[in-house]
């Protein structure tokens, strides 16, 4: 059996649907075994969308998603998508081809060493030399990419490896002597955290990305039910926890919910599950410590354990188990907890920010937008984002109310991500809408897979807060930079109506709030991608905000 | 505070291990003062000898770092006390005189190393020992030595 074929069985073998991808030299014979095979290619018309793609597909199904370019451009146009699931550990396997084995190190044409490129950015990477590798590399990828912590995976396979036939064992199971995922919780630890937590007056839980990974939603809601503790997320684990829930404060951090901010530092126990404390979501790692806050971190990746800060009760394990663990030690240790005095603070804060809330005075602004999508989407809507203000508004004023339906680029913020992972999601998920909260900028650079989402049959619905600038930039040159405006004015170029409907899409321009309920009806009914372009003013900012490198506390209100 | 730790690695014998191990510490800013690579008993795995100069936090980051690389099958924080480290160095020394040639000779001898080659200009000598040993020979020789090549520590546990 040659390797393209064995490439293409063991792929079978792992389930693997579809394929996003885009040819060339070095993997044409993979692609001429996919013309046989029922396994589905989506042609993306640029490898990063490619890769995003398969990230949206693997975040909300759970599944590693599958991404294949050819050697040299098509192999470092990946690098981009590769970044962004290693950041924010999101399982995809990325298939390269390569010039063949003897042409290695020559500088051959569309030669380009992607193994020692993406070795600081995947969790693993592979070339095989032989072609009788390919069937252990295969299950050893999908294994890798998706117990543990999961990451993307690279085989680089050279072309004469694709070509030549060998004798093919396929394994149906694989141990890997440098990698045991499977670390059960130390008993001891969750009965100390388990103390601690009841012996607090005002514990909080900070929900991070791995409870959405983990599926563990439930187990964190009954935790923090028992505590009667309030929820934070981070932004990576943004509806983790039902936002609508009453012991629900939004996510911390740089564009958190200013309650959250503000009930961090006030809480004596935290319960951190499966956050990494990027200081993206605590801030200054001293003066978070300083408040001399206790704190248990949970999470399966023993590295993360005071990787940016001391922690009083690290628990290592798969959070579904964790939590799970602690809730019985918990039930068996105390009754449920009142708690008055600390949940009366907690809405205290609470209203006290939502009262002073001000979404504006234009008849559209970002808040406003968002808001009125919340309330015009069903609630299994799953929503994505773009990078910039655009994020932030989402992250804001967007309250996810079912678990696991919210995914943004949070780790790399790459500029770009939201449209391809929303066609990707909506691959996984084709029953209900994938909804793209987008910038400007951010949808330039991967609009052209307008292409793939119209061709391909696979409707999302963008909504564009077209501002006409780089607008985070230029959002920090107010605030930092003396209002030197520098590189920000897109110049509402191009026409994004008419950009849609060049691709075959439904384009719509929206200028006032009756316009967009109408916009979104009419996108939730359409059976073909929707751009909705709402104009919104080149000067609103994002606020609350905590500036890069300062504290939690000195949250910048308004 | 800093102090020197030696740690001891198991990984997979394959191309590219090396470059992912050295690539880590590079990207994660670990400085680390040497390595050294060489087969152990079994084929298909190296040991990896790594000396770094750090606090415990910086160490047990290291460590964590180090095991979760897939090809790293085991990571020991040696003990000095319980283990059992050495280095090779081989010093090349510039001497003429007699005089010198003889008090170089005696070094070597006090140091327990060995006079490996000799030519009119040069004594080269070849020193096992701790660290602590080779620098302490280097020290005493510094005015004549043109070359110098140490190989790093390599180590195993005691017992
Ligand atoms: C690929 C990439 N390049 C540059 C940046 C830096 N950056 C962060 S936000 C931003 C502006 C995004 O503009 P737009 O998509 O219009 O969103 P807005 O902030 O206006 O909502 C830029 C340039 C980035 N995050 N990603
Ligand atoms: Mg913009």
């Amino acid at each position: 059996m040659s390797g393209a074929k064995a490439l293409i069985k063991a792929l079978k073998r792992e389930k693997v649907e579809v394929i996003f991808g885009l040819p060339g030299g070095a993997i044409m014979p993979v692609y001429d075994e996919l013309y046989n095979s029922d396994i589905r290619h989506i042609l993306a018309r640029h490898e990063q969308s490619a890769a995003h793609m398969a990230d949206g597909y693997a975040r909300v199904s759970h599944k590693a998603g599958v991404c294949m370019a050819t050697s040299g451009p098509g192999a470092t146009n990946l690098v981009t998508g590769l970044a962004n699931a290693y950041m924010d550990s999101s399982p995809i396997v990325a298939i390269t081809g390569q010039v063949p084995v003897s042409m290695i190190g020559k500088d051959a044409f569309q030669e380009t060493d992607i193994i020692g490129i993406s070795t600081p950015i995947t969790k693993y990477n592979m070339q095989p030399r032989d072609p009788s590798e390919i069937p252990l590399a295969v299950k050893k990828a999908f294994y890798i990419a998706t117990t543990g912590r999961p990451g993307p995976v690279l085989i680089d396979l050279p072309k004469d490896v694709q070509d030549k036939s060998a004798d093919m064992v396929f394994p149906n199971t694989i141990e890997i002597r440098g990698y045991r995922p499977n670390i059960q919780p130390d008993p001891l630890a969750i009965a100390k955290a388990a103390d601690l937590l009841l012996s607090a007056e005002r514990p909080i839980i900070m929900s991070g990305g791995g409870v959405i990974i983990a599926n563990a939603f439930q187990e964190l809601q009954a935790v923090a039910e028992f505590l009667q503790a309030p929820v934070a997320t981070t932004f990576k684990g943004k509806g983790s926890f039902p936002e609508n829930h009453p012991l629900s404060l939004g996510s911390i951090g740089m564009h958190g919910h200013p309650e959250a901010n503000k009930l961090i530092i006030e809480a004596d126990v935290l319960l951190a599950v499966a956050s990494r404390f990027s200081d993206r979501s605590v801030g200054r790692f001293d003066e978070f410590i300083a408040t001399g806050i206790k704190i248990i971190h949970a999470d399966i990746d023993p590295s993360e354990i005071e990787k940016n800060l001391p922690v009083h009760i690290p628990i290592i394990g798969d959070v579904k188990v964790v939590l799970t663990e602690l809730l019985k030690v918990l039930i068996k240790k105390a009754v449920k907890k009142e708690r008055t005095i600390w949940l009366k603070r907690v809405e205290e804060v609470k209203q006290e920010f939502r009262s002073k809330q001000d979404f504006g005075s234009n008849e559209i602004t970002a808040p406003k937008i968002i808001k009125k999508l919340r309330e015009l989407l069903p609630i299994d809507t799953i929503v994505t984002t773009e990078v910039g203000q655009n994020q932030m508004w989402a992250s804001l004023h967007f309250d996810v109310i079912k678990p696991g339906t919210f995914f943004s680029s949070t780790g790399l913020g790459t500029m770009g991500f939201g449209f391809p992972a929303a066609i990707g999601a909506k691959v996984a998920c084709p029953n209900v809408p994938v909804v793209d909260i987008a910038g400007d900028g951010s949808f330039g650079m991967t609009a052209n897979s307008l292409a793939t989402s119209v061709l391909e049959k696979i409707p999302v619905i963008v909504v564009i807060l077209n501002n006409g600038v780089l607008g985070m930039v230029a959002q920090w040159q107010r605030m930092f930079y003396n209002r030197r405006m520098m590189a920000v004015n897109l110049h509402n170029v191009p026409d994004m109506v008419k950009l849609a409907e060049a691709y075959g899409a439904q384009g719509i321009r929206v200028q006032s709030m009756d316009e967009f309920t109408k916009a979104v009806k009419l996108a939730l009914s359409s059976d073909v991608t929707t751009v909705i372009d709402v104009i919104i003013s080149p000067e609103e900012d994002v606020l609350p905000f905590v500036a890069p490198g300062s504290a939690l506390k000195d949250m910048i209100l308004a | 505070m800093n102090r020197t730790h030696i740690i001891s690695t198991i990984v997979e014998n394959k191309p590219g291990v090396l470059h992912k191990v050295s690539n880590m510490f590079r990207a994660r800013g670990f400085n680390i003062d040497s390595i050294s690579v060489g087969t152990t008993e079994k084929n298909d795995l190296s040991r990896m000898t790594i000396v770094i100069n750090a606090d415990e936090q910086t160490l047990k980051q290291l460590v964590k770092q180090l095991a979760k690389l897939i090809d790293v099958v085991h990571v020991d924080v040696l003990d000095p006390q319980n283990a059992i480290y050495r280095e090779l160095a081989l010093v090349k020394l510039h001497a003429t005189e007699t005089k010198s040639r003889l008090e170089i000779i005696s070094y070597a001898n006090v140091f327990d190393s060995k006079v490996v080659d000799v030519s009119p200009e040069h004594i080269t000598v070849e020193i096992t020992g701790t660290p602590d040993k080779i620098d302490a020979f280097i020290k005493i020789v510094s005015p004549w030595i043109k070359e110098l090549a140490r190989t790093g520590v390599t180590a195993l546990m005691r017992g």
